[in-house]
């Protein structure tokens, strides 16, 4: 479980069915800006578990933290990540 | 993106919707004259005023404004719209501010608030957009007429869950003495979608 204002990495995966964690924000450094309970799981639902809920987060990223230097200095991104997808940043 | 969805032709796909429309109405699911209630209904309930509605409020009232940003979802409902009818999401709203602008995208297909904006613009759901906001959102911006100063700091907000985003566009200046309805009329969906600044 993640709290407000912690730290967190995405992990690196690649999974042969259905998810929702974006290619491009795969192996990043984040930042928990929002709680958001649970939610209906859409990895494992689309995968016929029609019950799967899991906590997720709104995680927000730095632009160089995704892009490098040819990103916009100026700028961020905000996720709504699965909690399976994250590990302590 | 790794997303499994096969994006089809549109022929192919309203080939498929005929097809399976079909199959449930031999099957006894459902007719013909039922879907297209769903649909009016959808189409009468589902419009950009909406939304616009929302943001003039906001413009107004400050103490609703605080509730909205709080809990999109709670503060709606004060306002008797229940975004949970066509699918159990919540509602964000982000605010802009002076030196803070916030755009909305969904990279993986083209999540929207759909209840408070209507059916999405095309470009919405092209790949262009959904790649290019959040590779490079201030050229976007440029594209669609909103040129922000360099220092203007962008959020991009990917709406990968179910959460549905909705911006709060920063109130025209020289409005004071608008009435909430007048206020309401100036609000456009892209104003709302973040690429254009009301």
């Amino acid at each position: 479980m993640f709290a407000l204002g912690d730290r967190v990495r995405t992990k690196v995966m690649n999974p042969p069915g259905h998810t929702r964690l974006p290619a491009y924000l795969r192996g990043r450094p984040g930042r928990v800006v929002w709680e958001l309970g649970t939610l209906p799981f859409s990895d494992a639902r689309a995968a016929g578990d029609r019950a799967a809920a899991q906590r997720a987060y709104t995680v927000r990223f730095a632009t160089a933290d995704i892009w490098g230097a040819d990103g916009d200095p100026h700028g961020s991104v905000c996720a709504d990540l699965f909690e399976s997808y994250l590990e302590p940043g | 993106m790794s997303h499994s969805h096969v994006h089809e032709t549109s022929a192919g796909a309203s080939n498929r919707v005929k097809t399976l429309v079909a199959g449930l109405e031999a099957a006894g699911v459902l007719t013909e004259a039922d879907l297209d209630a769903v649909v009016e209904t959808f189409l009468n309930h589902a419009q950009p005023a909406k939304g616009a509605r929302v943001i003039a409020r906001a413009w107004v009232d400050g103490a609703f404004r605080t509730r909205l940003l709080a809990d999109g979802t709670a503060a709606l409902e004060e306002l008797g719209i229940d975004l949970s009818h066509w699918a159990p999401v919540k509602l964000r709203v982000v605010a802009n501010e002076p030196r803070r602008h916030n755009l909305i995208v969904c990279t993986l297909c083209s999540c929207y608030p759909l209840a408070l904006l209507g059916p999405s613009p095309t470009w919405y759901k092209s790949s262009a957009y959904r790649s290019r906001a959040v590779r490079d959102p201030r050229s976007v911006l440029a594209e669609f007429g909103t040129t922000l100063a360099a220092d203007v700091e962008i959020t991009v907000w990917d709406s990968t869950a179910e959460v549905r985003y909705l911006v709060l566009p920063l109130r025209p200046a020289g409005t004071e003495h608008a009435t909430e309805s007048e206020l309401e009329a100036m609000v456009t969906r892209n104003g709302m979608i973040g690429t254009a600044t009301v």
